[in-house]
């Protein structure tokens, strides 16, 4: 049963756009969004600072980085290394990337904080390996038209150009995702009276 | 059954429809960086905060560590620090601010207070909630969603890790530290060698550590990937929180109760690394991430030493460092040292560095803050004559916060300096200059690379 304040989020059984190529690894969130950018009381407008130290020199004159190139310009869909997204668990950094207008990623593996503020804000984490990847990069850097298709049902990535392999992700996640429940506080809410027990029965802080 | 499996059942509170795990969080901890947005959800849903007696609240990451003056110098600082006065006053919760005698770093002031305590689930919007796990507590770091999720339901979804159990055995050599263990343990797990795992830490060598040298290893479980890592509690965290604020004042009542949170004996772990403390000596960092450290007698390492994997992100870190692979890091140059952070600004710290510097002048081109993680932490520290010890050095003594650790505040590096940090990161920009550069070391390393200007084996120094 839903709270009565609460919407039901949508549905995200798969996700379609262009790719953009960002292959390195241990790519941290202090890259992603620098700190003096999370000076704000909300996430709006983050957007332009994603990867802003990558993006841009001291003077602000842009420099050479995939998110600034025109040929991924509205590509929706990161590639990226493995373990992306570690360091600082700042929702920022996936907030900043949804408002650039990522709406998945693709990487051989995710930081933990990372992937769960990721699918909190209906931003999928999708897991290929390096090799698949490394393809996939290849494709989308010899035609950055390429369409990819990311089917969160059957667990596969397919791109216009008919090539295709198997995603992985937390199931838990992938399940949030297909039923809609990855607003979770609905979710959670829907346990008020376990809650409440739970509650009762551990001992109090104060 | 391990520590964490104790801890997750008595949690749990239900198993999700998506298969995750519902678990309730014992204690909640807010500050001002990344708690705004989540107060702003539950507000536009109608939401009230379910358990503001579970709820604490400080401000840290922006506060400006030369004046705490209102309204700020930073009118973004300023707009934050108000916004979580606002909150807190809204929703009923307990906050330590500036001049309440209790403000700090969010994860010194929860075990100097008392609240951390053996057998809990503690969430923060901080990585490193990972901390409190010295206590034989469960902490999480969460993003702003997930803040807004226990707010409003004093709960959060999760799926349970593995246990790593991590053995260090025998006894530490003189002049090597916790810090040096976790650096060592990273450099050789690597930064996602925790990746689905939480760490138990535990041997002779952990078993002899204090409470502040425990945070110091949990603290940064998240550097090496694992979001959660503890220590099982002991007679040494009976004796630390007995007659702390908010520490129940029964303790030797609760303390068995407490103790019970240990894993069984014969547990089968998913995964057991065993350290040999006596092998280890004084870390420090030589590249971009927390991984790529080194001993201080070591070289830096070339590509072809590393598995292929860690290459392309060594290219990255010789070029933004200005170092060459085989280069010795004994001898670096340093423009600035920095003292402090969740990591290593707590009273045990200082005083180790204190032993460095007494007697010492910084070397004259070097800057030098020492930040104490806390008002309790200051005030210590200035009864036992710290804060003058560190300025008669020529050192800077500033009030609390994280300071440098992340930049945040006005406390930053310039242009291309080189810092002997205490703190946890040697991200790209992270002290706050896109060009800086970072040394992560040991309190005690710091202060001897302060006093010399360059990167020191302080095993050859007379203490």
């Amino acid at each position: 049963m839903t709270h009565p304040n609460l919407k039901n989020t949508s549905i995200i059984e798969s996700v379609k756009g262009r790719g953009i190529p960002l292959a390195e690894n241990d790519v941290d969130t202090d890259r992603i969004i620098p700190a003096r950018y999370l000076k704000f009381i909300t996430f709006e407008g983050l957007g332009a600072y994603a990867f802003y130290d990558e993006r841009f020199d001291e003077q602000g004159k842009p420099k050479s980085h995939p998110f600034n190139d025109p040929r991924y310009s509205g590509a929706s869909i990161l590639l990226a290394g493995a373990n992306f997204g570690c360091g600082s668990s700042r929702e920022h950094a996936p907030q900043a990337l949804y408002r650039a207008g990522i709406r998945a990623i693709v990487a051989p593996s995710f930081a933990e904080i990372f992937a769960g503020n990721s699918t909190a804000i209906g931003m999928p984490t999708v897991m290929v390996s390096s090799l698949h990847l490394d393809t996939l990069i290849t494709l989308v850097t010899q035609n950055p038209s390429t369409e990819i298709h990311i089917d969160l049902k059957n667990k596969t990535l397919t791109t216009s150009s008919g090539w295709t392999c198997p995603v992985d992700m937390n199931e838990g996640y992938r399940k949030a995702f297909l039923e809609g429940s990855w607003d979770s506080t609905a979710v959670l809410l829907a346990n008020l009276e376990l809650i409440r027990k739970k509650a009762a029965e551990l001992p109090s802080i104060r | 059954m391990t520590l964490l499996d104790k801890v997750w059942e008595l949690h749990k509170v239900a198993t999700l429809p998506n298969g995750q795990d519902q678990l309730f969080i014992a204690l909640h901890l807010v500050h001002e960086v990344t708690s705004p947005q989540a107060f702003q959800m539950i507000e536009e849903r109608g939401l009230p905060v379910l358990f503001p007696e579970r709820t604490f609240a400080t401000s840290d990451h922006i506060v400006p560590t030369d004046s705490k003056a209102r309204p700020f110098s930073d009118p973004l600082a300023e707009e934050m620090m108000a916004a979580l006065e606002r909150n807190v006053k809204k929703h009923g919760i307990e906050a330590f601010f500036p001049g309440s005698g209790y403000q700090g770093i969010v994860h010194v002031i929860g075990p100097e207070l008392g609240l951390t305590r053996p057998g809990i689930t503690i969430a923060c919007g901080d990585s490193h909630t990972s901390s409190h796990g010295a206590f034989g507590a469960l902490g999480f770091g969460v993003g702003t969603t997930q803040i807004r999720d226990i707010l409003a339901t004093g709960t959060m979804a999760l799926s349970k890790p593995k246990v790593r159990r991590i053995e260090v055995t025998g006894t530490l050599p003189k002049g090597v530290y916790a810090k040096d263990i976790i650096m060592t343990i990273i450099a050789r797990l690597g930064v996602n060698g925790g990746l689905g795992y939480a760490y138990e830490y535990g041997g002779s060598a952990i078993q002899a550590l204090g409470m502040e040298e425990r945070l110091t290893i949990c603290n940064m479980s998240i550097e090496g990937g694992a979001r959660v890592g503890y220590v099982e509690p002991d007679e040494k965290t009976i004796q630390y929180l007995r007659g702390r604020p908010f520490a129940p004042k029964n303790i030797d009542d609760v303390a068995p109760y407490w103790l019970s949170f240990r894993s069984d004996p014969g547990t089968q772990y998913d995964d057991v690394v065993v350290i040999d403390g006596k092998t280890l000596e004084p870390m420090v960092s030589w590249g971009i991430n927390p991984g790529q450290a080194i001993p201080v007698s070591g070289r830096i390492p070339s590509p072809q030493e590393l598995p292929p994997n860690e290459r392309d992100t060594a290219e990255k870190a010789y070029k933004h460092m200005k170092f060459f692979p085989g280069e010795p890091i004994e001898g670096k140059k340093i423009d600035v040292a920095f003292i402090g952070s969740c990591t290593n600004g707590r009273i045990t710290d200082l005083r180790e560095a204190a032993r460095i510097v007494k007697g010492r002048k910084k070397a004259a081109h070097v800057r030098v803050y020492v930040v104490p993680g806390s008002e309790q932490v200051d005030a210590q520290a200035r009864k036992e004559g710290l804060d003058t010890l560190f300025r008669d050095a020529g050192f800077e003594w500033r009030s609390p916060g994280c300071s440098m650790c992340l930049a945040m505040n006005p406390d930053r590096l310039e242009g291309e300096e080189i810092c002997a940090s205490s703190s946890n990161r040697n991200f790209i920009g992270r002290q706050g200059s896109p060009k800086g550069r970072t040394l992560l070391m040991s309190p005690a390393m710091v202060a001897a690379a302060a006093i010399a200007g360059e990167v020191v084996d302080i095993r050859k120094w007379e203490i």
